[in-house]
């Protein structure tokens, strides 16, 4: 543990770092964006993990795992998502959000 | 000593993380995203998680973000400003998201964590053995899916990105003067009209 920090100041900076991705997520219009406020709220669940695990089961290996496996989706999941975005500009010739309709239904 | 660098380290986290949301040039945002990403790899090094913050610098500050600016590069003009949400839409939002911070800060607030007092350091490994180990509380089975799902994860980036045969018939409906030149005697009129 972080000598003088108690857990529940480093979970009060997640929260604020998750509210602020989920801010960004309902008010960008650009999909690029929506991604960056994505890695923002998955970097707060992270944190989330491995503080967890350092102050209340210091013991065990299982948050930081974890974490390790959210780090891994997530760049698989940024991977698919801008190769997605690249080929949706390729073909609509924009990445906004109104623009987006070829596969929505 | 410690507490000041922590709250350096939330300062720049919190400030980087709101001007990465609200900034209006594309490229500025996703550096901002950067220096979140390794204000976060401090907190790793401060909890004394040093192989995680070591992943969270490669894999995050160097892979994603600079796939990512690949990715604005590729896609804006630098100079172009984004367009933002109204401001009664943002209003709401921040309603919305003072609401949720105030219900996830009274729960942490009021629920008694004990904390153990404790110096472990976690060694890369020990990380490796607890991935590794078949025993109870074991991780070589999701360490073996995790690694398929990243090799079928590459697969579709290229397969998507490349725009092979799939991506072809649907950009066949987007008029292209050339190929329309080429398919226009039999192609259908309506199948043309669809994407306008």
């Amino acid at each position: 543990m972080i000598p003088g920090i108690s857990i529940t100041e480093i979970l009060t900076l997640t929260s604020i770092l998750f509210f602020i991705g989920v801010y960004g997520f309902l008010t960008r219009k650009n999909l690029i964006s929506i991604l960056i406020s994505i890695e923002l709220i998955l970097n707060a669940s992270v944190i989330n993990f491995v503080v967890i695990n350092k102050y209340l089961y210091p013991d065990v290996l299982q948050g930081v795992v974890y974490s390790i496996f959210i780090i891994a989706v997530a760049a698989a999941e940024t991977s698919l998502a801008i190769s997605i975005i690249i080929n949706l500009y390729r073909q609509i010739g924009s990445v906004e959000v109104k623009d987006t309709e070829t596969m929505k239904y | 000593m410690e507490k000041i660098v922590f709250y350096v380290l939330a300062l720049i986290i919190v400030v980087s993380a709101i001007a990465s949301v609200t900034s209006r040039k594309m490229l500025r945002s996703v550096i901002y995203l950067l220096f979140v990403l390794i204000g976060i790899a401090g907190l790793y090094f401060m909890a004394d998680y040093n192989f995680l913050a070591a992943i969270q610098l490669t894999v995050y500050a160097g892979g994603i973000i600079v796939l990512i600016i690949f990715s604005v590069l590729l896609v804006h003009h630098i100079e172009m400003e984004l367009e933002i949400a109204k401001r009664s839409r943002r209003i709401i939002a921040a309603l919305t998201c003072l609401i949720g911070l105030g219900v996830f800060l009274t729960t942490i607030y009021s629920h008694p964590f004990q904390a153990v007092p404790n110096s472990v350091t976690t060694t890369t490994a020990d990380i490796g053995l607890k991935l590794l180990s078949y025993e109870d509380g074991g991780f070589i089975l999701p360490f073996e899916v995790i690694s398929v799902l990243l090799l079928a994860a590459m697969i579709g980036a290229i397969v998507i990105a490349k725009g092979g045969k799939i991506a072809r018939d649907k950009s066949e409906n987007i008029p292209d003067p050339k190929k329309e030149k080429i398919r226009e005697p039999k192609a259908d009129v309506l199948e043309n009209e669809v994407p306008i």
